[in-house]
Order: structure tokens, then C-alpha cells, then sequence
């Protein structure tokens, strides 16, 4: 009964109506600001972090894209050089018979033109050869035919070799 | 009292035990004091006991301290503040007139006379007539003087309007950033957003009921700092503030109550079992559920005056003590004790705010709840 005694209408009264007052003041100039900011500010981080993960997972992506881009061309690379070392094989092996044939022609055809030479040096030597034996042979027969002795021993001489022969 | 220790006991084990002791020590240092100085100090007991009594109590004037001259004569350290009386006419007068209850106040040819701190109609003589209780019979004019209390409630309310709107603005001149003294209590504002309002009331209906928790949470932890400092102001500790906040908390809730919270008072069963047995069960169930609408705020009002109240008589007890005991072992130890229970208090200060604030969210929560979590507050209605 004290207590209800104690206490002060008067103070329940002041106490209503500053704390109400203190509270429109308060929920007018400072709470509702001060939320309102930390919201903002705390859905500004959000998509901040919301924007840098994309900005990250964008960037996961291109790189993946670039190494993607990176492992064809390499591919294609590896793909050209291969082809580039078969065809200069191939072409080497090419040349390489192709310039064997056309020697070994040309040696052979070398070789048909030395025997075909050789044939008509042959056959021009021994023309020669007969000519010259024929004009030896005149002028030896023109000088031992001047002295009939010798003519008579050549012809014997000669007849003596054929029967030699 | 035994709420007040049993917050802190609560909160740490070690903390009891060491109380424990120190009480232990005290209360045998105390025993052999009495038992050797005796009946002597009997009236240095009362004097304290009478300072505690007044102390606690709201007073017409803003005394900052008082101390007695070597002729026996009180001198009071302080300034009067105005004294409003409603007796048939608005009266308004300085409190100076009193003379701290010595002289009768005389004003408009009425006289008022200060007695145990309350303003009594008196004749020219200042006679108070008494009934068989020794209770005054006097008149007693409605009285809405700025006391103390009140003097102290508009400082707190200026603080706070200061700081949080200076909190307020300097977001809009930083780009959202705190500046000022303001940002060392951002932090706090965003623990009642996020730990006290949003879990209790939910992310749908939190923002109604933010303003009336963070003023109250701000409001009673200044003013029970207020009640820590040599200003020996005792606001929160009055039970005219707490019934004020709780009747706030009331009004809020059951304005704001939505159908299944009436439902919920009115038909707690629903469907769950056929109307003749809900009958007979309602009979006791909707008075208890009408009667917790009232207990709710009314064991908030009675946890804060009570806690508050304890603690300054504790303080100021043990402060007492160092003047009864004038020994080189007692005062150092009641000295002791009081600074450790200070640093109590300015705990309890902040725990009692949070209580306040938490138990009126949750409150809120109830009157804002819609069927679909209804089920997860049920547990914590039986917890309370």
C-alpha cells in the first residue's frame, strides 16, 4: 500500500507525455533516418557483393572461355605442324625419287649417247684407220713397185703371212 | 533485491561465488563491529536509513548534495525547480519556498506544506491531521511539479534527441557512413534491429515497432547510468516511470494486436477438439489468458522499478556502511564492495534496458504474429 502510497501521479504524468513526445521527436528525426541509411547502406553492400560475384564469375567464365580458345589453337597449331612435317617429308621423299629417276635417265641416256659415240668413234677410226692403211699401203705399194725385186719379195713375203694367217 | 542478485548470478558462476565470500566476510566483520561498539551507532543507523529512504524518493528540488553544519543546521547544496499544484486554479511556485519541508509554502492565501516528501493543503499553522494509521488526512492537491525526475527525463530526452538526430544526419553527409560521437551507438541500434526486433516480431512487421524500442532501450539505459552518477537521480527506479513505459508497451501491443492474437486470447484451442469440450476448458483458460495480457507489462514495470530500486538501496547501503563502521578493516571492505557493485550495477544498468526492450518486443511479437508462426512462439510462451 506504501508503494501505491509513493506513487506520484504527477511524475506518470510528465514522464507520459515527455516519453511520447521524445518518442515522435526521436522516430521523426532520428530513427527513421538512421535506419533508413543503415538499410541503404547495408543493401548497397549487398549488391555490391552481389555485383563483384558476378563480376568474378563472369571472369571465371571468360578466363575458362580463353583457356577453351587457348587449348584449340593450340590444337590447331600442333595440328598444322604436323601436316606441315608430313607434307615437307613428302615432298622430300617426292623430290628425292622424282631426282633419282631423272638422274639414273640421264645416266642412262649419258650411257646410250657414250656407246653411240663410241660406236661412231669406232667406226670413224676404223674408216680412218682404212684410209690411212690404204694410203700407206699406196705409197708403200707405189715405192716397192718401183723396184721389181722388192715387189716380188713383199708378195712373197706377204703370201708367206697369209699362209701364216 | 533477490531478483537483482539473481540477474547477475545468472549471468556468471565465478562472480556469485566471489560475492558469496565477500559477504561472508563482511557479514562476520560486521557482527564483531556491533558486538563491540554496540547501541552507540543507533542513531548514525537511522540517519543513513532515513538519506537511503529519501534518496529514493522524487524530490522538489535538484539537491546535489547536503551536509550538516557543526550547529546541527542542514545546508543544501542545489537549485529549487518549480512546483505545479492543480487546487482549484493552476499554482505555481519555486520549491525554494519550502525549505526542504521546513517552512509551509504560502501561496494565493493557501498554504502547502512539504511533508514526507508530499504536498499537503494546510492551514496557516501548517497543522497535518492524522488518522488511527498515523496517515495524514490533509488535502492533497494534484500535484505536477518538475521534480527531479522530471528535470532528469528532459535532460535524458534532450540528450537523446541530440544524439541520435545528429546520429541521423551525419549518414546523409558521409555517404551512409556514421560520424560522431552517434557511431558508437550504431552498433547498438543495429543489435535491437537485428537480435531483439527482427527475431521476435519477424522481417515483415519489425519496422512498426522499431521507434518505441529504440527509444525505451536508449531511454532506460541512459537514465539508469543517470542513477549511477553522484547526480543521485533515481528516475527508473520510481514506479510512476516503469508503469508509464509498461502502459506504453501495453497500449502498443494490444492496439496493434492482430485477429490471431485475439484468437489467440480468446479461443487458444481452435480446432483441435469439438466446442463442448472447449467449453468447459475455456472456463479457466480465457481468464488466464485475459489476466497474462495485464501480467505481461505489469511484471515489466515491477522487474524495472524492483531492480533498479535494489540496486541503489545496496549501493547506498554499503556506502552506509563505511560511515557505521569507521574501522580500518570494515570501510575498505564496504568500500570494496560498493565499487563492486557498482560495476555490477552498470551491468544490471544495460540489462535491465535489454530486458525491457527484448520482453516488450516480444510482446510485440505475439500481438503481431499471423498464423503462420504462430507455432514457433508457443515454446517461448511456455518458457516465460
Amino acid at each position: 500500500m506504501k508503494l501505491l502510497e509513493d506513487f506520484s501521479l504527477g511524475l506518470f504524468f510528465w514522464q507520459t507525455l515527455l516519453f511520447v513526445l521524445l518518442l515522435l521527436l526521436l522516430k521523426k528525426y532520428a530513427w527513421k533516418p538512421i535506419l533508413n541509411a543503415v538499410n541503404e547502406r547495408e543493401e548497397g553492400i549487398k549488391n555490391a557483393l552481389d555485383s563483384a560475384e558476378n563480376a568474378k564469375r563472369e571472369m571465371e567464365n571468360l578466363q575458362a572461355d580463353n583457356e577453351k580458345l587457348l587449348q584449340e589453337a593450340r590444337l590447331e597449331r600442333e595440328a598444322m605442324l604436323k601436316e606441315a612435317r608430313e607434307l615437307k617429308n613428302k615432298m622430300i621423299e617426292d623430290a628425292k625419287g622424282e631426282a633419282s629417276a631423272q638422274a639414273s635417265k640421264i645416266i642412262e641416256q649419258a650411257q646410250a649417247a657414250i656407246a653411240s659415240e663410241k660406236q661412231a668413234a669406232i667406226s670413224d677410226l676404223k674408216a680412218q684407220v682404212a684410209n690411212l692403211s690404204v694410203e700407206i699401203a699406196e705409197k708403200v705399194v707405189k715405192d716397192e713397185l718401183s723396184n721389181k725385186d722388192k715387189q716380188l719379195k713383199l708378195v712373197e713375203t706377204m703370201l708367206g703371212e697369209a699362209k701364216l694367217n | 533485491m533477490q531478483r537483482f542478485l539473481s540477474h547477475y548470478y545468472l549471468s556468471d558462476m565465478h562472480r556469485k561465488i566471489t560475492v558469496k565470500t565477500i559477504t561472508l566476510l563482511l557479514l562476520l566483520v560486521s557482527f564483531t563491529s556491533f558486538a563491540s561498539e554496540g547501541e552507540g551507532k543507533g542513531d548514525k543507523k537511522s540517519e543513513i536509513k532515513e538519506y537511503i529512504q529519501h534518496h529514493l524518493k522524487d524530490s522538489y528540488d535538484f539537491s546535489l548534495f547536503s551536509y550538516t553544519t557543526d550547529e546541527g543546521e542542514h545546508k543544501y547544496i542545489g537549485f529549487p525547480l518549480p512546483v505545479i499544484l492543480w487546487d482549484g486554479g493552476l499554482k505555481v511556485f519555486s520549491s525554494s519556498k519550502f525549505h526542504h519541508g521546513e517552512e509551509l509554502a504560502e501561496v494565493d492565501g493557501n498554504f502547502y506544506k512539504l511533508y514526507h516528501n508530499h504536498i499537503y493543503k494546510t492551514d496557516a499553522n501548517g497543522t497535518i491531521n492524522y488518522d488511527e494509521d498515523h496517515k495524514p488526512t490533509n488535502a492533497k492537491p494534484f500535484d505536477m511539479s518538475i521534480t527531479k525526475s522530471v528535470v532528469m527525463i528532459i535532460l535524458t530526452g534532450l540528450l537523446m534527441f541530440f544524439l541520435f538526430r545528429s546520429l541521423g544526419r551525419s549518414y546523409g553527409k558521409n555517404g551512409g557512413i556514421a560520424k560522431g560521437v552517434g557511431r558508437f551507438f550504431e552498433p547498438i541500434v543495429l543489435y535491437i534491429r537485428d537480435d531483439i526486433a527482427i527475431p521476435n516480431i519477424g522481417e515483415k512487421k519489425y519496422m512498426k515497432y522499431m521507434p518505441f524500442l529504440l527509444t525505451v532501450f536508449f531511454f532506460i539505459w541512459f537514465l539508469n547510468i543517470f542513477g549511477l552518477t553522484p547526480l543521485g537521480v533515481n528516475v527508473t527506479g520510481n514506479l510512476a516511470v516503469t508503469a508509464s513505459l509498461a502502459i506504453l508497451t501495453f497500449l502498443l501491443t494490444n492496439f496493434t494486436g492482430t485477429k490471431d492474437y485475439w484468437k489467440h486470447i480468446f479461443d487458444p484451442l481452435g480446432n483441435s477438439m469439438p466446442w463442448y469440450a472447449k467449453v468447459v476448458l475455456y472456463i479457466i483458460l480465457i481468464p488466464i489468458e485475459v489476466l497474462g495480457i495485464f501480467i505481461k507489462p505489469f511484471s515489466l514495470l515491477i522487474r524495472l522499478y524492483a531492480n533498479m530500486q535494489a540496486g541503489h538501496i545496496v549501493l547506498m547501503s554499503l556506502i552506509g556502511l563505511m560511515f557505521i563502521f569507521k574501522s580500518v578493516i570494515g570501510s575498505p571492505l564496504s568500500f570494496g564492495l560498493a565499487f563492486a557493485i557498482s560495476l555490477i550495477e552498470i551491468l544490471v544498468a544495460l540489462l535491465q534496458a535489454y530486458i525491457f526492450t527484448m520482453l516488450s518486443a516480444l510482446y510485440f511479437g505475439f500481438a503481431a504474429e499471423t498464423h503462420e508462426h504462430a507455432e514457433e512462439h508457443e515454446g517461448e510462451i511456455q518458457h516465460l
